[in-house]
């Protein structure tokens, strides 16, 4: 099997710092993979390299495309890049406000999304916004709604709606549950998890909450000052922390 | 089915001066097809440890741990994620689930991440639950806020959804009153009579006279300790 995404060597400095250095995996179809670390450790900067959304310095991002199997996004045309982005990727900032568009309605953001790949059926748009909304637990009376009527909660999974309507093969999430409450967190990762399945999705997940990568994520890169000190399987990681590092992250969560 | 040897681990803990823990040394063992063998020795000897080990949630040193056609010890992730999904099931003393998730659901999922029709994955589920004993009421709901007996017998319907080739047992009868120890007992026999290899820790000392038909005593494997 070809991996999805493969990723050489990949480094980005800002001016004189490292932002992440020498990184290196594979990502196959159907996988999730997490990325912990404290905060600077170079986790959202990896991840907008990988996104396409930073300019990386060096290093290599191929992606398994559907027509012309595995190139380098980083070597591909602008137009290249944004057909890629709007078929096959998708990404969930954490921040709602930062993926949504405020001043348009539910539906409307849903069906933004379809008709940036084509669609042009009014009643087949908003059938589809209307099934989307409903597997992200939106009550169909809402559609007409903008986001900033909208709870956090709800505007995460509005946003998560929007990100997954076209089909992409991978996604891409930065801190998903981060500045929720915990049930609310709990309502989305029990979503997450079964569209994960459903859609046999791949997905990149930037978090540094350790119970979160733990349900979500099948394996698990631990960064440090931009680089990555440890990777495994999730539950390997956090249960047998090789790395020092990793060994006091996991030490240091509090049990509830 | 499961075979085990040379293997070898120590704890390294860096934050605590570095200290060297060694935990296992030269352990060996194998589970034929349809044999149940059980892990002995006193608390701390290891007996979890070589479990976690052969389900790939703890790293070897060294050594060789080979499940069907994989060593877990040389594996990639993805390989033992395929593993554990088809081949090797694990029924541990803690029910770790995402929170909201039905009963029923959480016990299908191991079917249902299979690819295994949906119908019949829950149909399963039902079967398993009502076995243990679990009352239909509580099927909808989490099993978060159930009690840490029918947590545990979730757990087990969960290990035993699907027909694993390799099942790990960590103390399966533990805190069972009589009646649900009986039917894991019998999901047990009637695993290994399909052919299941088995390996499991039980403290139960009737329970694992009933099924285990060897017993390896991990004290042999435990630095520092003699058997």
């Amino acid at each position: 099997m070809t991996p999805l995404l493969q990723v050489r060597d990949l480094t980005k400095h800002y001016g004189a710092r490292i932002g992440c250095a020498d990184v290196s995996f594979d990502l196959y179809p159907g996988e999730v993979m997490g990325i912990v670390g404290e905060s600077g450790s170079g986790k959202s900067t990896l991840l907008g390299c990988l996104a396409g959304h930073l300019e990386a310095d060096r290093g290599q991002v191929l992606f398994d495309t559907r027509s012309d199997g595995p190139r380098d996004m980083r070597a591909m045309s602008e137009p290249e890049r944004r057909m890629l982005s709007r078929t096959d990727l998708a990404f969930v900032h954490q921040n709602p406000r930062d993926g949504l568009r405020m001043g348009v309605s539910a539906g409307g953001n849903v069906g933004e999304r379809l008709m940036a790949v084509g669609a042009r059926h009014y009643g087949g748009i908003r059938a589809q916004a209307l099934d989307w909304l409903s597997r992200v637990e939106i009550a169909e009376d809402r559609i007409d709604d903008r986001p900033s009527a909208f709870s956090g909660g709800m505007q995460q999974r509005l946003q998560i709606a929007r990100n997954l309507v076209t089909g992409p093969r991978l996604v891409f999430m930065d801190e998903p549950t981060g500045g929720l409450d915990v049930s609310v967190q709990a309502r989305l990762l029990d979503l997450l998890r079964g569209l994960v399945r459903e859609m046999g999705l791949s997905a990149v997940i930037v978090t540094h909450d350790l119970a979160v990568v733990r349900l979500l994520a099948d394996r698990l890169m631990v960064m440090k000052s931009g680089h990555v000190v440890e990777a495994g399987l999730t539950d390997q990681v956090l249960d047998d922390p090789q790395h020092g590092y990793t060994q006091l992250l996991v030490s240091s969560v509090l049990q509830v | 089915m499961i075979t085990v040897s040379g293997l070898s681990k120590n704890f390294v803990l860096h934050n605590q001066g570095g200290a060297v823990i060694p935990v296992m040394r030269d352990a060996a063992l194998c589970v034929a097809p349809g044999e149940c063998v059980g892990l002995t020795g006193a608390s701390g000897a290891g007996k979890s440890t070589l479990m976690r080990m052969v389900y790939g949630n703890y790293l070897a040193d060294h050594g060789m741990i080979r499940v069907g056609n994989l060593d877990v010890a040389q594996a990639a992730p993805r390989q033992i994620i395929a593993l554990r999904r088809e081949t090797l099931g694990y029924v541990s003393q803690f029910l770790r689930v995402v929170p909201r998730v039905p009963t029923l659901e959480v016990v299908a999922e191991p079917l249902l991440a299979l690819g295994h029709d949906r119908t019949q994955a829950l149909a399963r589920a039902r079967d398993l639950l009502a076995r243990l004993n679990i009352p239909e009421r509580l099927w909808p709901l989490s099993p978060t806020t159930f009690s840490g007996g029918e947590q545990q017998r979730v757990n087990i319907a969960r290990g035993f959804a699907h027909a694993y080739p390799a099942l790990l047992l960590d103390e399966p009868t533990a805190s069972l009153d009589a009646a649900n120890r009986e039917v894991v007992l019998t999901l047990i026999e009637e695993a290994k009579a399909r052919g299941a290899a088995i390996l499991g820790i039980f403290h139960d000392e009737a329970a694992r006279v009933r099924v285990c038909d060897r017993v390896v005593d991990v004290t042999r494997f435990t630095p520092g300790m003699v058997a």
